[in-house]
């Protein structure tokens, strides 16, 4: 049973059609990421699932069959699915473990609460910053901040957007570790990215994304093989 | 207070009690300043007239409070809060009214204009002083409810939420310059003779105002400061800095901001019914848009999002109206809109900025998002 489906999903801004029937079933366990050049509808696909943009038809079901398709951005993130922003969206004025305990989401049971603080400072190495306003951060550390919000209330859907856009070498190899080490069983992770190289470490399967359609979906050595995706979107 | 508001499940009681004012040493010397000054004025008594002032400048900082707490810890810019001030002002000026109508027999003037034999329906129970503060806190409370959900769930944010909020109070002027909504039209109310059957002159009464404003001064204070302090405080500065990010943590934020809004809005009420009998009188010159955008600029100056620096904001500048308003009226608009100047350029945490003595000022930092 898949994680994630999206079902024949349609978005259109005035004119514009930004996800024309697109169809998707992530798994659970699985790391999915869908690529495509500017404009194919990517991030415009994670703002459907968050609630954030809202489809004119087609459906958003769950694993467990809940439909999110009309369901608020709250609604959405208490079921389980979490995004990872591709700015650090970290709140400046809280400490790091404010920050963390906000992460945790409002259902988390009080029991937990410390458990998950501790976890998520020690996996992002925040220990240290913990009492720390997030608006003091170097760029990288709220990244890094960022994602143990998003870790801390233990995600079944999670949806990175962008994760390594302008990070150096050496930190997109350090989130390709980290993205292996967030793959669970029970956990769908969907990214988006532009890093051919990052995409093919982190990624089972990809979707190349083209004008709101899929174009293509296997591995990335099917893909970097495919005719029609090497025309639209890695050149030949 | 936070305990009747804790919109969301999930936060132990326990963490509630975190340090009241232990975490904020300027806020505890306020608050601690305001008690002495209430002390003050029952042990030492000054001048009435000073004892007015002093009571007038309290009701200020309690108005100055309640737009800081959605302004400077929501970040919902109400330019509309002169309304809710009104309408505790306006149930006060009611209740004294009907009070001294109940005990004297003598009809308010407004019944004599309006050659009405009878106070209209609406006035009824306002002889009862419990029940003029609990009509003005729920009214003023349930008028933001509704302006609130119809603003909040429509996403109404920003400019376009604070132009509105000045459109509803100017509507309301409008409405409450009409002669026949029996609340006095232009003309207001006045001549407040009796306050709890004591002439309204006595000293022991314009005193017991003062030292109840400066009382609920300090209320408010702690009150605001437990609540900015609890995990709820936390939700609200995340919801100022990126609401949509809040949403997309599982917070709902319409509730949240709703009761805070709500809870403002009744503070303000509050502030209105202690400063209108202080002065004697109330007009719908109370809901012009320019006091509201005054209220805004007290919290600017003062430095907003740091209740202490409402605080300070609304008396150093009234206490300077109040000063120059005697001594120079011309120049005083002249005054404001340069201290609102040297606020923007200089100290954009307003006065508060002084103390730390900051050389260069940090606005070039704060102009945007950090990178």
């Amino acid at each position: 049973m898949s994680a994630l489906v999206i079902d024949s999903l349609e978005v259109v801004f005035g004119a514009f059609r930004a996800l024309d029937s697109l169809s998707l079933a992530v798994d659970p366990g699985e790391v999915r990421a869908v690529i495509g050049p500017n404009g194919a509808g990517k991030t415009t696909l994670l703002d459907a699932i968050t609630g954030i943009a809202r489809p004119r038809s087609g459906r958003i079901l769950l694993g467990d069959g809940r439909d999110l398709t009309q369901a608020s951005e709250a609604e959405i993130a208490r079921a389980g699915v979490r995004r990872k922003f591709q700015k650090p969206s970290v709140f400046p004025a809280l400490t790091v473990r404010e920050n963390l305990g906000l992460g945790c989401g409002p259902d988390c049971p009080a029991r937990e609460r410390p458990v998950r603080l501790a976890r998520a400072l020690a996996e992002t190495g925040l220990e240290a910053r913990a009492s720390v306003p997030a608006g003091a951060l170097a760029h990288g550390e709220k990244q890094w901040l960022e994602i143990g919000m998003v870790l801390a209330s233990e995600p079944r859907v999670l949806l990175l957007d962008e994760p390594v856009a302008g990070l150096s070498d050496d930190e997109t190899a350090r989130t390709a570790e980290l993205i292996g080490a967030l793959r669970r069983p029970d956990r769908a992770i969907l990214v988006i990215e532009h890093d051919m190289a990052f995409v093919e470490a982190v990624a089972d399967r990809v979707t190349v994304l083209h004008e709101g359609r899929t174009l293509f979906e296997g591995a990335m050595a099917g893909a970097r093989a495919d005719a029609r995706v090497i025309d639209v979107f890695l050149g030949r | 207070m936070s305990g009747a508001l804790d919109l969301s499940p999930g936060i132990p009681a326990a963490r509630r009690r975190g340090p009241i004012l232990g975490g904020d040493p300027l806020l505890a010397g306020l608050v601690g300043l305001v008690l002495a000054a209430a002390l003050g004025l029952v042990l030492l008594p000054p001048a009435p007239y000073l004892v007015n002032t002093v009571g007038q400048l309290a009701a200020f900082a309690i108005l100055a409070v309640s737009l800081d707490l959605v302004w400077g810890y929501l970040g919902i810019l109400s330019l509309g809060h002169g309304l809710f001030f009104a309408i505790g002002g306006y149930v006060c000026a009611m209740h004294l009214l009907a009070h001294a109508y109940a005990v004297t027999g003598t009809a308010p003037d407004l019944m004599q204009f309006m050659g009405w034999k009878s106070l209209p329906v609406y006035w009824a129970g306002l002889t009862s002083a419990p029940y003029a503060l609990a009509l003005a806190l729920g009214l003023a409370a349930a008028v933001a409810f509704v302006f609130g959900l119809a603003s909040f769930r429509s996403r109404v944010n920003g400019v376009y939420f604070s132009i509105i909020s000045q459109a509803l109070v100017y509507v309301a002027m409008l409405l409450m310059f009409r002669n026949d909504t029996g609340l006095g039209g232009n003309n207001g109310m006045t001549g407040f003779s009796l306050l709890f059957g004591w002439p309204m002159g006595a000293p022991g009464v314009v005193t017991g105002l003062a030292v109840a404003t400066l009382l609920s001064l300090a209320a408010v204070l702690v009150g605001a400061r437990a609540l900015v302090a609890s995990p709820l405080g936390r939700r609200m500065l995340a919801c100022r800095d990126d609401e949509a990010r809040l949403r997309t943590l599982g917070y709902g934020t319409t509730r949240l901001k709703l009761g805070i809004w709500c809870l403002s809005a009744a503070i303000a009420a509050l502030a209105g019914l202690l400063y209108v009998p202080q002065v004697g009188i109330i007009n719908p010159r109370v809901l012009s848009p320019d006091l509201s955008i005054e209220i805004a600029v007290w919290v600017a100056i003062g430095g907003m999002g740091r209740l202490g620096g409402a605080v300070i904001g609304a008396i150093a500048v009234n206490a300077l109206k109040f000063w120059l308003s005697a001594a120079m009226p011309e120049a005083w608009p002249f005054i404001l809109s340069g201290l609102v100047l040297v606020v923007v350029l200089g100290l954009p945490n307003g006065l508060l900025d002084l103390a730390t003595l900051r050389l260069k000022p940090n606005w070039l930092q704060r102009a945007g998002p950090q990178p």
